[in-house]
């Protein structure tokens, strides 16, 4: 073989590969937070005893997590216009495809953490006058938050990953930048191998956070 | 408060839980529900807590019926088996959430909260988190939780079942002083007998959804009414009887297969009827020189010495196993195994007990161990 590592490639792409990587984690962050936002009351509602909310959490979590997020992304960005009559920016689309896959999966962890919860909590609660209502507010969900942690943990590094799909409706976050230098200097081994362990130094630390927080939970149980 | 049960009927899928129980508990009383488990005593109290719904009859409070009153308005405390502490609050924070629900002002809930640990014993450890204390503490926080809001009935669940031997006493006795200088009425759901017989104004024993005996301890002991109370509560000699004939007030002689006995019945008996006599270990006196009305001979089978007590499993010519408890063994010699040995009981002490569960029994071999 002989190949030739070039250096020069990466260096002097680096600034646009690492403009990309800010793309992504900017994108990452807004879509896993709004996941947050709606996974909560999602969650919730899969817990309900109301029929109509468990039935509609419900539905709305099967759907997303039963299709491809390549496919949701095409519903946002080229189905949706077409049913408006008005076109949908890149971005907005590619943040409100990730923000709502990422809020079904975010939606199952609610869901689990709450139910690892000790039914004395709720009935502790209650038997204290506190209402249904009530005892999720300041009994059950802060103490599923804090269980919950490690699992939003591998929900940010998987949304992150994901989140290189949008590079199909031409967002330039990291994986799209890659493209486009390999297309610039026809050098696909430096530009991959460079892409992929930027991934790895955003992914790596938070995983290793995420084993610290189970260690630390798993400590104070 | 008085609390009343009327028919209560609970259904789960596939099995009814409760088939039927009546009660009437007394303002103030300890109230004990006592059975094995699967009998129906939690689901009673989850009844009474509201965390059921009745499938059937009516549920209390004074002469209210309750039956659909959520949880919250029952103003009711409850302990639970594993304490069921908030984890993130501390232990003021825990004591003090009730209070706060009812808008108190906050010194006032600082002077609640403050009297309430007093009065369990765990003044200065506001601020610890349930982690941070041993189970009998969690326990003594779980009690103040519920009684800081002056609940009108008092619900406990097996609240000793997760703390260790000696603990538990402690605990027990705490429960009982607290309940008694509150004068709370107590709903206590338990599986252990010893502590049912302790703690207890009166026990309603349960067993596959039915109360088939209510009374205070002392008379569910010494006064069984069937055979099923008379194994689960203490230990006792069962032998399966038939009555030969009556010797008046309530006195029969009856034939075993170990020989003919005198005792006493609850309920009248009639000649040829079948019955179970069941004699307390205790009862039982080893080559006494007293003469008693009932007699026979046996083997030693087995010693145990306990401190307080030496039992003996005899062996009888019938090849049943019959126990007898010596109770002041300092310095008595163990009898080795095979000694043969005299047995005798006194008339009173001999219970005839007549009930349709017999036969669900195997009342040839001695069971009831406590």
């Amino acid at each position: 073989m002989g190949y030739k590592w070039s250096w020069n490639v990466i260096v002097r792409s680096f600034p646009l590969l690492l403009a990309g990587a800010g793309l992504t984690i900017r994108l990452t962050c807004i879509a896993v937070g709004m996941g947050i936002l709606i996974g909560t009351f999602v969650g919730i509602g899969r817990v309900s005893k109301n029929k109509f909310i468990f039935t509609l959490s419900s539905i709305y979590v099967n759907f997303i997590r039963g299709t491809p997020l390549l496919v949701q992304l095409y519903l946002f960005y080229f189905g949706l216009p077409a049913l408006l009559g008005f076109p949908i920016p890149p971005f907005p689309a590619a943040i409100l495809s990730m923000s709502i896959n990422s809020g079904a999966y975010v939606a199952e962890i609610v869901r689990a953490g709450i139910q690892s919860i000790d039914q004395g909590q709720m009935e502790a609660a209650r038997s204290l006058g506190m209402t249904y209502h009530q005892a999720m507010k300041y009994v059950i969900i802060p103490q599923t938050f804090k269980r919950i942690i490690p699992p939003l943990g591998n929900e940010f590094i998987a949304m992150l990953k994901d989140s290189s799909i949008v590079s199909v409706i031409a967002l330039e976050e990291l994986v799209r930048k890659g493209y486009l230098v390999m297309g610039r200097t026809f050098r696909s081994f430096e530009v991959w191998t460079a892409v992929a362990f930027l991934f790895l130094f955003m992914t790596f630390p938070i995983a290793q956070l995420v084993n610290f927080a189970e260690r630390r939970l798993k400590q104070n149980d | 408060m008085r609390i009343a049960l009327h028919n209560v009927v609970k259904r789960f899928k596939g099995f009814t839980a409760l088939k039927g129980i009546n009660l009437e508990i007394k303002d103030g009383e300890l109230f004990t529900l006592l059975g094995p488990s699967g009998c129906g005593k939690t689901t009673t109290l989850r009844l009474i807590a509201g965390f059921y719904q009745t499938d059937g009859g009516d549920i209390l409070f004074d002469d209210k019926i309750i039956n659909h009153l959520p949880t919250a308005q029952r103003n009711i405390g409850i302990v639970f088996q594993n304490y069921a502490l908030w984890p993130h609050m501390t232990v003021y924070e825990n004591i003090a959430y009730g209070l706060k629900l009812k808008k108190m002002p906050g010194t006032e809930i600082k002077r609640k909260v403050d009297t309430s640990l007093d009065k369990v014993g765990l003044s200065g450890l506001q601020h610890r988190y349930p982690g941070q204390l041993s189970g009998g503490q969690q326990q003594r926080v779980a009690l103040a939780r519920a009684l800081v809001l002056n609940p009108d009935v008092l619900l406990l669940d097996e609240p000793l079942s997760n703390l260790d031997a000696k603990v538990r006493m402690k605990v027990r006795a705490e429960i009982r002083q607290l309940q008694q200088e509150l004068k709370i009425t107590t709903v206590y759901v338990t599986h252990d007998q010893e502590e049912a017989l302790t703690l207890s104004d009166r026990i309603a024993v349960m067993r596959e959804g039915r109360i088939i005996q209510l009374g205070d301890p002392k008379s569910l002991y010494e006064r069984p009414n069937n055979t099923f109370t008379a194994n689960f509560i203490g230990t006792n000699n069962l032998l399966e009887a038939h009555v030969l004939k009556g010797n008046g007030d309530g006195k029969y002689t009856v034939q075993t297969a170990i020989g003919s006995f005198m005792g006493i019945a609850n309920q009248p008996l009639s000649p040829g009827q079948k019955c179970t006599i069941a004699v307390r270990p205790e009862n039982v006196q080893i080559n006494s020189e007293r003469q008693e009305a009932n007699s026979f001979t046996g083997k030693i089978h087995f010693a145990s010495y306990l401190g307080n007590i030496l039992r003996y499993d005899i062996m009888t010519s019938a090849g049943i196993l019959f126990k007898a408890d010596i109770k002041y063994p300092w310095g008595c010699e163990v009898m080795a195994v095979g000694t043969e040995v005299k047995i005798s009981f006194a008339e009173f002490v001999c219970l005839l007990i007549n009930d349709r569960c017999t036969e669900e029994h195997n009342l040839t071999a001695v069971g009831g161990e406590s």
